[in-house]
């Protein structure tokens, strides 16, 4: 199972390479909604009894909403990631293909799941820069960061895969696929933001329990995935 | 001759409707075996079933010793399936698609080099993208994934389309050379004067089931020689890119 | 059980939730007294945590019967027919128990909706089932669309306990112990107790009787479907029978190809 994993894994991530789609598309779409929260938040009036102006009241809740706005820039991004995974294998009807080469179905979710994770993580590298410099933010606890972003990515990669799995054999995939991953992805959301705001306000220990949700989470729908791609792939 | 499938009033659904409707057929190893009728008789449908890509809900199969209302997944190691769509990897070149399918279904690493090369694609084309590829050489690439897989069943949808003439008669060397490995074929194909040539049997589809057989007319000896890379080395045709 | 007990022991359960919401009701409005701190705002607490009771219940039994259908020895499309109905019901359960957790807040705290940990989670499973709902509507063949919903029921309920638990912990770190889960243990006692109890029991009932219809819709659906299926089986087969096959070809020999009927044929079935 692990070596068929580490097969489609290296398989999708060398697509990627080639046709560069996450970096060309996904990448920039989120630093596009990043910018776009900044600016939505921007027009918002401040609040009553602001220090000073309307720039320093918006500069202050963007920094400290800023940990929320990145990881709902990160679940969008997610959508379009497991769409494109997906969409490589109904191009030519390379589905088919993947079911008869023999490939343990199990392996194929880890593999592909992996692969979006990889894609994920460099992706809120560079939206993590790009959010620390518009919305003004300066990390403290990286150790917390990095350990929740890291539970954060593949309980999403993990979930994404699944669903996608489900709705890419249907017509409606573009609608459906949304519609089940955001709320399923809610408490990721909760919590990896919880987390953020404590490693950015220099109290990474506050952050712990939340961890431990995201942990629970991504162990919880890795293994699932894993036993009910099989049956899913069958839905050709 | 051992049976290498054996269908028996197979009835498979697709959103209520039928794609076989009663389908018996029976099939020995070895046999090549033409299947035709109109448009819409059930041929990809028989095809796919073969595969254990269709899930039957009634009567019975068995392919290759495995029995397909039990599970599926077995008879796919077994077979090798050359669809209407090429499914292979558009950003991947030639070789490393053969290469996927090899690893993925742990054969060795030797079986890809020697798969590109009975299929005319080493050289320069081995490291070309799918996509750029012209229809006749992804079609080839194709059957490329299938030799390298040594699949016991091959099953081939209308694998002539597309191809010119010297792309068809290669195709036709690796069908007969596949019947002398003793390797079952089924072969759709509306070009019925070839596929009768090359066929044990003829086998007739209308309504999602068999309603004729007859006897083919299999040459004795191999219709042409031809093989990809010395249609390249004449330089005719235009599946050179 | 036969049809028409099966339609009787509805009937019967049907009536049995009217009379029980009913009696529910009276004695919710007017027989019981207004509580010392909520006044009659108490009364929707003879509304409320049934109505969330009876969608927990409904999530829950979809995701047994979902669990029971994707098992192979216990596969059953009566399975994945329960699910569906009880899922429906327990999104109207659900988006029930939000109407009146608002018109609780409104007086209570000054607003329709506020981020209180139950009701955020009852929210978020609303949204959540409403996606299963659309999951079960994709077309496809019945066997498939069972097990692409069955493993969607199975997503969105291990995403409950996490929910819950998530929003929970969110909550009692921001806000006034007044709105976090403790106060919900309140002291009930005396006829709102049995009211109280009356209602759990009522709206249960309400849920079972609205499960068989909903079923029963099912399955009456189900049956259309396969009717449909006989006739376009009957409609192939009789393209066989008239179709045209391919004419045959130039050279034909002895042997024949397969031609129209009344050409000599070898009779199907008979191998070489």
């Amino acid at each position: 199972m692990w070596r068929d994993a580490a097969l489609v894994a290296g398989k999708d991530l060398r697509i990627e390479l080639r046709s560069k789609v996450a970096l060309n598309q996904v990448v920039p779409f989120a630093v596009v909604v990043v910018i776009l929260f900044g600016l939505a938040i921007g027009q918002a009036a401040p609040p009553a009894g602001a220090a000073s102006g309307g720039a320093l009241a918006n500069a202050t809740v963007l920094r400290a909403a800023g940990a929320g706005l990145f990881w709902v820039a990160v679940l969008l991004s997610t959508v379009l990631a497991v769409q494109r995974s997906f969409a490589v294998e109904s191009a030519d009807g390379a589905r088919d293909g993947l079911r008869l080469s023999g490939l343990d179905p199990a392996g194929i979710f880890l593999g592909k799941a992996g692969a979006t994770a990889a894609e994920l993580a460099a992706l809120e590298v560079v939206l993590g820069l790009a959010a620390a410099l518009v919305y003004g933010i300066h990390p403290a606890g990286l150790a917390m960061l990095a350990g929740a972003g890291a539970l954060a990515t593949v309980g999403l990669a993990a979930v994404g895969t699944l669903y996608g799995a489900l709705s890419s054999g249907t017509r409606v995939r573009e609608t459906l696929l949304p519609l089940l991953f955001f709320p399923v992805a809610a408490p990721v959301l909760l919590a990896a933001t919880k987390a953020f705001d404590a490693a950015i306000a220099g109290t990474p220990a506050a952050g712990t329990t939340w961890l431990e949700v995201l942990a629970v989470f991504a162990l919880a729908y890795v293994a699932l995935g894993a036993v009910a791609f099989g049956p899913l792939l069958e839905d050709a | 001759m051992a049976t290498a499938l054996s269908f028996r009033d197979a009835v498979a659904l697709a959103g209520g409707f039928p794609l076989l409707a009663g389908l018996t057929l029976e099939v020995g190893e070895g046999e090549i075996v033409h299947v035709r009728g109109p448009n819409g008789a059930g041929k990809t449908s028989l095809l796919r079933a073969c595969a254990g890509l269709l899930p039957l809900s009634s009567g019975s199969a068995v392919v290759l010793g495995h029995d397909l209302r039990v599970e599926r997944e077995g008879v796919r190691r077994q077979v090798g399936m050359l669809g209407h769509a090429g499914a292979l990897y558009d950003d991947l070149s030639v070789e490393e698609n053969v290469r996927f399918a090899v690893r993925a279904s742990r054969g060795k690493e030797g079986q890809v080099a020697g798969a590109l090369g009975r299929l005319g694609l080493d050289g320069r084309l081995a490291r070309t993208r799918v996509g750029k590829l012209s229809a006749g050489q992804r079609r080839r690439t194709a059957l490329a994934v299938l030799v390298a897989r040594r699949p016991r069943l091959w099953l081939l949808d209308e694998p002539h389309a597309g191809l010119d003439e010297l792309g068809r008669l290669a195709l036709d060397g690796l069908i007969v050379e596949l019947a002398a490995a003793e390797a079952t074929v089924l072969l759709v194909s509306h070009e019925l004067e070839r596929a009768e040539r090359l066929a044990d049997r003829v086998v007739t589809l209308a309504g999602g089931r068999v309603v004729a057989e007859a006897s083919g007319q299999r040459a004795p000896q191999p219709i042409a020689p031809a093989r990809w890379s010395a249609a390249e080395a004449v330089g005719v045709g235009s599946d050179v890119a | 059980m036969t049809a028409l007990s099966r339609r009787r022991a509805l009937a019967l359960t049907g009536w049995l939730a009217v009379a029980a919401v009913a009696a529910t009701v009276w004695l919710g409005l007017w027989v019981t007294p207004p509580d010392e701190n909520m006044g009659d705002l108490v009364r929707l607490l003879y509304l409320h945590p049934p109505l969330a009771w009876v969608a927990f219940l409904a999530y829950g039994l979809s995701f047994l019967a979902s669990v029971l259908y994707l098992w192979p020895r216990t596969r059953d499309l009566r399975l994945d027919r329960l699910a569906g109905a009880s899922a429906e019901v327990g999104v109207v359960f659900t988006g029930l128990t939000l109407v009146t957790g608002s018109i609780w807040g409104r007086p209570t705290w000054g607003a329709w909706w506020t981020w209180d940990p139950l009701l955020t989670t009852t929210a978020l499973l609303f949204v959540l089932y409403l996606g299963y709902l659309a999951l079960r509507r994709v077309p496809g063949d019945p066997a498939g669309r069972a097990r692409r919903s069955a493993i969607g029921a199975l997503v969105a309920f291990v995403d409950v306990p996490i929910v819950y638990f998530s929003v929970d912990w969110w909550r009692s770190l921001h806000q006034a112990p007044s709105i976090s889960l403790a106060s919900r243990k309140m002291y009930v006692h005396g006829s709102m107790a049995w009211t109280l109890l009356l209602g759990f029991l009522a709206f249960t009932l309400l849920y079972a009787w609205l499960l068989g219809h909903r079923y029963r819709i099912a399955r009456l659906a189900e049956r259309e479907e396969s009717s449909v299926l006989e006739l376009a089986l009957a409609e192939r087969r009789d393209e066989a029978v008239e179709g045209a096959p391919a004419p045959v070809p130039a050279d034909a020999v002895t042997g024949g190809g397969p031609g129209s009927p009344g050409v000599e044929m070898t009779p199907a079935g008979r191998s070489r």
